[in-house]
């Protein structure tokens, strides 16, 4: 039986970045797995009711992921990272953007660069998430979008899985 | 137009109004002195504080005076709390997935 494990969110308004931190009760290789392929990504990175659909995948220096959320209502949001540097099993960074579903970046929202770095702990692994936004605004634009998704209306969505 | 803190702190000449008012309650017009830009676009973003619920005007005498409500304030300073949801519900899934001992086997790795 697992404890659901808390999501650590804090900021650093001064440099205008983001910190999430999550344990997981499972090796480093495999968490690196299902972060770094499409496959593996689309069956958990949406949150339900929402579901990822990978356009594209090229996991490398200088390549992207392509992929479109799919709400419950046929409405969608693109999004593309761009990978810039990949240390494999331990780092990668990336520019995460807004796009359209061609792939190409919606102008109205600025870049978010990510540096997530993939530890081992006695239990498992711990994640961190670093978000680096260029503007506060940027935050609040992208939690306006969170909104709109409704990514904070389904909370059942663990429980449900537990059910099964 | 949505009418909330986000959208009231979405605009750089929005926060520093607030960061203003959050020191003193002010009239119109001293706000505007502050700002090199029409007063009616300062009257604009601060009606849009005010629907957003961020500012209240109070009359005193015959002055109109803006001040902050520091409970709405506070609400920015808790925006962090979606994206944390977003993220732990993420998370919640691949736990889900990494408990599941079949999933990686019937992957194409």
């Amino acid at each position: 039986m697992t404890t659901k494990k808390r999501t650590m969110v804090t900021k650093d308004m001064a440099n205008k970045k983001l910190f999430t931190v999550r344990e997981f009760d499972a090796p480093r290789e495999k968490v690196w797995e299902y972060w770094t392929k499409s496959s593996l990504l689309d069956l958990w990175w949406a949150p339900k009711p929402w579901k990822a659909m990978t356009k594209s995948m090229d996991f490398r220096e200088g390549g992207l992921w392509f992929y479109c959320m799919a709400g419950p209502e046929g409405e969608q949001h693109c999004a593309r990272l761009d990978y810039l540097t990949i240390d494999p099993g331990n780092s990668f960074t990336a520019q995460d953007s807004f796009c359209d579903e061609a792939g190409n970046k919606n102008a109205d929202f600025s870049d978010v660069h990510w540096a997530n770095r993939f530890y081992t702990t006695p239990t498992g692994t711990r994640v961190e998430v670093e978000m680096t936004f260029k503007d506060e605004a940027d935050i609040a634009k992208i939690l306006e979008m969170g909104f709109e998704g409704g990514f904070t209306m389904a909370h059942g969505n663990l429980d449900e899985l537990l059910a099964k | 137009m949505r009418r909330d803190v986000f959208q009231a702190i979405a605009d750089p000449t929005r926060r520093e109004i607030i960061s203003l008012i959050a020191h003193q309650s002010l009239t119109p017009n001293l706000v505007a002195d502050k700002f090199n830009m029409s007063r009616q676009a300062i009257s604009k973003h601060m009606q849009i504080l005010t629907e957003c619920g961020l500012l209240t005007l109070n009359i005193q005498g015959r002055e109109y005076y803006y001040s902050i409500q520091p409970k709405k304030l506070n609400e920015v300073y808790e925006w962090l709390e979606p994206l944390r949801e977003l993220w732990d519900k993420r998370f919640n899934q691949l736990d889900q997935l990494l408990e599941n001992k079949t999933t990686p086997k019937n992957q194409k790795l």
